[in-house]
């Protein structure tokens, strides 16, 4: 399985110091582990806030991403509890699934205009996954007039839900329509993502898991496939190759638990790669430096977090 | 001894027939957190929790700083009741803003009103239902 553990080694390191003086600590007649975890959790002095040393970054292989699979669309909305109505007209979505079609010119400029004239994109289906895409210079951040819309030292961009006033100014701002609003009392949220009526909200990249040394819920599930792009859990990528791109021709993972042969959580073909951009030693910013990558909308100069290559 | 003063509160609260439970210090009565202390002492507990939680809000949201022993997290853990009773099965969690529970029945007696419960779960992790009421 290929995962992308984030390389921030000393906060792992922080972690792991945490969890060995909860182990040598006494554990009280009755209480569960779960509970005993929180009790023994102290505000420790040494427990320091993110700083910039990390830029979380997110690539994302646009030639791994297919068409049909969804996984990490519906790993995020079972992470975060969105989509619950029923009523997907006004159902926040954090991350979404976009299909392009190469207009001919050999840019993405959507001008028509066949610029080479070698008809390179013409027709070329490219699947993507959109989501906020953490700039360091965000709209969002500049309209909003509370401060609810900020950027945490580590590149993360988010919202203040406790000082947003539901205003929707970074709604219109975001270039990427990335942000959405919650328009309906919502019942049994997530304990480790609050969400309320009235309030803006976009992917956090999954900033709860990040702060635990965890991936984000997209990246595991996009990783976690048989990396055939289909939902058979045959582990064929169906490209002829005899090569598949993450678990090579076996149904590893098929979770195939009603027996029809297929297993929607594992279309996955591992096109997301998460990681620290700041670390040299990354495995993002060795995928970076070996290939180009594209920032959506590079024109406006907002240095994305979120990079695509293939695109 | 625990027991005895547990009993007369109840008996003072049932001739007195009050909509909130209360003790014959006229005090709410609160079902009990687990185990044996509170992450401060009672009387800090009481009258600063609310400082302690927004501290902690800004540690969190800002700096990323989680699980420590002010969080909102944290209170629910542990001070959140399951509907069964001690023996056989446990019962699902009650929601810790549910009247009677525990943040509800001495802000209902304060006269305190807070929203975060809009937002943030109101039982422990691990006995979520998958979808929301209508
Ligand atoms: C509009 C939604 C919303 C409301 C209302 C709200 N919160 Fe939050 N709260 C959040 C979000 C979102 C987070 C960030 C969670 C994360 O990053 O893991 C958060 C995090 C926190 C945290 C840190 C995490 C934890 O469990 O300790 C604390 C403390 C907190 N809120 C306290 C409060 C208090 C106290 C209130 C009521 C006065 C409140 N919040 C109301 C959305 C809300
Ligand atoms: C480790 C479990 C634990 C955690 C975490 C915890 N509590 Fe408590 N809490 C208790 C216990 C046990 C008591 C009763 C202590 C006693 O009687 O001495 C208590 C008592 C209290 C009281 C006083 C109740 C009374 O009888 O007047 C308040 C208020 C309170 N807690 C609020 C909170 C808040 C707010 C949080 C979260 C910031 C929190 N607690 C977190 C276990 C916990
Ligand atoms: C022992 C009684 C007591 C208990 C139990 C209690 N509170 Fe409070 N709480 C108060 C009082 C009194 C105030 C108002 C203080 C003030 O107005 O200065 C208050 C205020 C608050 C506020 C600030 C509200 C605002 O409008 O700013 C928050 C947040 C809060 N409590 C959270 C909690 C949570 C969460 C729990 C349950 C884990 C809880 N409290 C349990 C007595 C209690």
């Amino acid at each position: 399985m290929t995962t992308n553990p984030p390389a921030n080694s000393k906060r792992r390191k922080l972690l792991a110091a945490a969890a060995a003086s909860t182990t040598a600590a006494a554990v009280a007649p009755g209480l569960r582990l779960i509970e005993w975890a929180t009790a023994a959790a102290s505000n420790a002095t040494d427990a320091q806030p993110v700083t910039d040393e990390t830029r979380w970054g997110l690539l994302i292989d646009t030639d791994k991403c297919a068409v049909d699979c969804d996984a990490c669309v519906r790993a995020c909305n079972a992470e975060h509890g969105l989509a619950v109505t029923a009523r997907p007209e006004t159902d926040p979505q954090w991350i979404r699934k976009v299909t392009l079609t190469g207009d001919g010119d050999g840019d993405n400029s959507g001008d028509n205009s066949d610029d080479d004239g070698d008809n390179e994109n013409a027709g070329r289906i490219t699947s993507l996954p959109l989501l906020c895409q953490h700039c360091e210079h965000p709209p969002c951040v500049d309209v909003c007039p509370t401060g609810a819309s900020f950027r945490r030292a580590d590149g993360i961009v988010l919202v203040d839900k406790h000082t947003c006033i539901g205003c929707r100014y970074c709604v219109i701002a975001c270039p990427y329509q990335a942000r959405a609003f919650v328009h309906e009392n919502l019942f049994a949220q997530k304990p480790w993502s609050p969400r309320g009526k009235g309030t803006v909200e976009g992917c956090t990249l999954c900033v709860h898991r990040i702060d635990q040394a965890r991936t984000p819920a997209c990246v595991e599930a996009c990783n976690r496939g048989d990396g055939d792009g289909n939902n058979a859990g045959d582990g064929d990528d169906n490209n002829g190759d005899g090569n598949n791109t993450v678990a090579e021709g076996n149904t590893r993972i098929d979770g195939d638990s009603d027996h029809t042969g297929r297993n929607p959580d594992n279309c996955g073909a591992g096109a997301l790669l998460f990681g620290d951009m700041n670390d040299p030693q990354s495995a993002i910013a060795g995928r970076l430096r070996a290939a180009p990558a594209r920032q959506l909308r590079a024109d406006l100069n907002l240095n994305t977090g979120v990079r695509y290559q293939n695109l | 001894m625990r027991r005895a003063v547990l009993i007369s509160r109840a008996t003072v609260a049932a001739i007195l027939s009050i909509a909130v439970p209360a003790g014959a210090d006229g005090m709410p009565q609160l079902p009990r957190g687990k185990g044996a202390t509170c992450v401060e002492p009672l009387e800090v507990m009481r009258r600063n929790h609310m400082d302690f939680l927004n501290h902690e809000r800004d540690l969190t949201v800002r700096g990323g700083i989680r699980g420590r022993k002010h969080s909102l997290t944290g209170c629910i853990a542990c001070h959140a009741q399951r509907a069964g009773g001690r023996d056989g099965d446990p019962g699902a969690f009650i929601r810790i803003d549910a009247p009677g529970q525990f943040c509800h029945a001495c802000h209902e007696f304060t006269g305190v009103k807070m929203d975060c419960f809009e937002c943030h779960a109101a039982v422990p992790a691990g006995d979520l239902p998958e979808t929301h009421a209508p």
